[in-house]
């Protein structure tokens, strides 16, 4: 295992349902870096984010996946967040009748109580929240609708990075948060993504198309394909995929 | 099963908090139930001969009916001749003050959280506390009567206000208007009566709580709730029974009566143990309530949150009669193991521009069957009325059920119904977001859940909100497995 890697993947395999669905994937993250995920449909991307976070429903069969040094295999989805790895979903869920700032403040609670850090209460949470709004360029009686129920594929999408900013989370895994937003939107996310990069944060960005990383600009592009990262390359195989697409690779 | 269903197992599969029982004397008549037994009941209660009457009426009925069959419900067939009709704690004389009741008694309720010490009551609730099947003692009565407000046990007001109990008990729900009403009209032993006079608004939320102890009585409790021109009154039932393994029968009368321009507010937190994890022993809860808006403007509401029994058979319901007048059900239903609930409301719209609202949140995990049964009935002069119904089912895991059955009568061309209906499931997904946001299972399921049944906590008073938001946490609470 290399030395202050923030994430480390080696020979990662996986199954949903006894199929497998991850054969082999390697990946190294440093600190401050962000790198792309691209593929075509039902190579494995989603479910390698979902494997990082601790999906429930996928079985790690082999390999090894270290966050910060740490080997992850045995901890729950909420103790890895705890320790600071973020999915922002695809698809983020509806809870109906739960308003997004009690929500909010359960899950900065919940990182706080876990790090022995003091809680807080919803008049100190509104200080720490209305600053990182600013950043998705949200109004704040946003906060006040129940959790992505009614909400636009835009707002889900800007609420859960939201929500990454409010965990201040090391790691950030991104899964096609692009897809269904107009450019306006594309932009406002863009942008908060770019403000809340810091040297000791990380970015894996899963994305179709080569328009988020016109304003995102990646450190490593990885193609995935079957299961597996078949190409890995700086931020200007972007383009040839986008003249060649993926068959080239093969 | 996967590792989050059976987190989600362990979490609603909490043991039942108040299943102890209380060794106490009683003075019970054999079980069984005949004319003999019925003039026994009405002579232990020193009752005036007209509800001796009443009574007998109803038996006669009742011998003529039969155990409905219509619910989506399975009911054991039971002996009414095993059942305990009449089981009061023996007392030595008459209660002259708190001071007086058995000690035993006192640390059962105590121990339920329900204190029989006016000093450290619940605030601004007035308490009628029903053991078995008699009233033990009624808090604030004197403060209540300085505004004219009558709240006592029925058998009390039986004696002392006859005339009133004469007009108005049975004018709501008939002594032969079902099975069990007619089963519980000749052998009621107890229960609250609540009088609101003419334009007083009653100073403090009344409230009875009713405890099964006897493992072979029944509980036919009886309320009776009147509110004069002008009044308002809100109410609030709660109920608990030991642990047994037998079931015990619970078949209670609720009236509620609206004058002019009266409101009345009736919530309900029922948690009657409900049974074991394989489905032996709890309460078979077979209610009759229903409230009658009889004059115009007058407001009746139902709000209720049902935990327990194994078996809830019950329709709080409103006729509508008077122009104007408002009917509202509000309803939480969470079921368990192998809990059946068939529950809803009738809405009898009879006046001009009545409305009716209606909200039901179905809750159902385990093997359990949860089904909403509701009736809209629009009569010929309705003119103008309206209702809107929403029922909401949610389940949790693959095994339980959910059904909604609306009946639609409309006989007004002028009415506007609204149905809407929808069935969601605690999902996998849905509880993976709050892991991955770092909320641990256990709090993820209370929040949504208590965020499912939002709309119904907000008609709750809100002394009774925290307590049953608190319930439903007590159910479903747990270590993460």
């Amino acid at each position: 295992m290399e030395r202050g890697n923030i994430l480390e993947v080696k020979d990662l395999h996986a199954t949903i349902n006894d199929i497998e669905i991850l054969k082999g994937v390697n990946l190294s993250i440093k600190p401050g870096e962000i790198h792309a995920i691209m593929g075509p449909n039902g190579s494995g991307k989603s479910t390698f984010s979902k494997v990082l976070a601790g999906h429930p429903s996928y079985k790690v069969t082999s390999g090894e996946i270290y966050y910060k040094e740490e080997n992850i295999y045995d901890l729950e989805p909420d103790a890895r967040a705890h320790k600071g790895i973020f999915l922002a979903f695809q698809y983020p869920v509806e809870i109906p009748g739960v308003n997004n700032e009690d929500f909010l403040r359960l899950a900065y609670n919940s990182k706080q109580k876990a790090l022995n850090k003091a809680e807080v209460d919803p008049i100190e949470f509104l200080e720490v929240i209305s600053e990182k709004l600013k950043i998705v360029n949200l109004d704040p009686t946003f906060l006040y609708r129940n959790v992505n129920e009614g909400f636009s594929g835009g707002e889900k999408k800007r609420n859960e990075i939201l929500q990454f900013a409010v965990l201040d989370s090391d790691l950030g895994i991104l899964d096609e948060t692009d897809s269904g937003l107009d450019i306006d939107a594309l932009r406002i996310i863009s942008d908060a993504i770019n403000k809340l990069m810091t040297a000791n944060k990380s970015v894996i960005l899963i994305t179709h198309y080569k328009r988020l990383l016109e304003y995102i600009k990646p450190d490593y592009i990885h193609v995935m394909r079957n299961g597996k990262i078949i190409k890995t390359a700086d931020a200007s195989l972007a383009d040839l995929l986008e003249e060649k697409g993926y068959e080239w690779l093969e | 099963m996967t590792k989050s269903e059976n987190n989600i197992k362990n979490l609603v599969n909490q043991p039942y908090k108040y299943g102890f029982s209380t060794t106490i004397d009683t003075e019970s008549i054999p079980a069984g139930l005949n004319e003999d037994v019925i003039r026994l009941i009405s002579q232990k209660k020193k009752e005036p001969v007209f509800m001796l009457e009443f009574r007998l009426r109803a038996f006669k009925k009742w011998k003529q009916m039969n155990c409905p069959d219509w619910s989506q419900l399975s009911v054991p067939a039971l002996d009414y001749q095993k059942i305990v009709y009449y089981s009061a704690p023996k007392k030595k004389k008459t209660l002259e003050s708190l001071d007086e009741i058995d000690p035993e008694l006192k640390r059962t309720f105590d121990k339920l959280g329900i204190s029989l010490n006016e000093q450290k009551r619940l605030a601004n609730v007035a308490v009628d506390v029903v053991f078995d099947s008699v009233s033990i003692t009624t808090t604030f009565k004197d403060e209540l009567a300085k505004s004219g407000v009558i709240f006592c046990s029925i058998s009390e007001a039986i004696v002392n206000y006859p005339k009133l109990i004469k007009k108005f008990l049975g004018s709501v729900v008939p002594v032969s208007d079902n099975f069990f009403a007619a089963l519980n009209s000749c052998a009621f032993t107890d229960g609250s009566f609540c009088y609101i006079p003419k334009n007083v608004h009653c100073p403090l939320e009344l409230s009875t709580y009713f405890r099964i102890n006897n493992q072979e009585s029944g509980q036919f409790e009886r309320t009776l709730i009147v509110a004069e021109e002008n009044s308002y009154v809100s109410y609030l039932e709660g109920c608990t029974a030991p642990q047994y393994d037998t079931n015990q029968l619970h078949a209670a009368i609720v009236e509620l009566i609206a004058f002019k321009n009266a409101e009345i507010k009736y919530s309900t937190v029922q948690n009657w143990y409900a049974g074991d994890k394989n489905g032996k022993g709890g309460i078979f809860n077979f209610v009759t309530k229903r409230g009658l808006c009889v004059e115009p403007n007058s407001k009746i509401s139902w709000t209720q949150v049902e935990t327990g029994s194994a078996i809830t058979w019950k329709y709080p319901s409103c006729i509508l009669v008077g122009e104007n007048t408002k009917g509202e059900f509000y309803s939480i239903a969470l079921t368990n193991n192998y809990q059946q609930a068939d529950t809803g409301t009738k809405m009898i719209h009879i006046g001009a521009n009545t409305k009716s609202h209606i909200i039901s949140k179905g809750i159902s995990t385990g093997f359990s069957k949860n089904s909403y049964r509701g009736l809209v009935k629009i009569g010929l002069n309705a003119f103008n009325s309206r209702n809107f119904s929403q029922c909401d089912s949610l389940l949790i895991g693959n095994k339980s059920q959910a059904n909604t059955f609306p009946y639609i009568q409309v006989n007004n061309s002028t009415a506007k119904i609204e149905h809407e209906a929808s069935t969601s499931k605690i999902g996998e997904e849905q509880i993976f977001y709050f892991l991955q946001r770092g909320i641990n299972m256990e709090e993820a399921i209370t929040l949504i859940i208590s965020g499912f049944c939002r709309e119904v906590f907000t008609e709750l008073p809100m002394e009774f909100a925290v307590e049953a938001d608190k319930l439903l946490g007590l159910k479903l609470e747990g270590s993460v497995g």
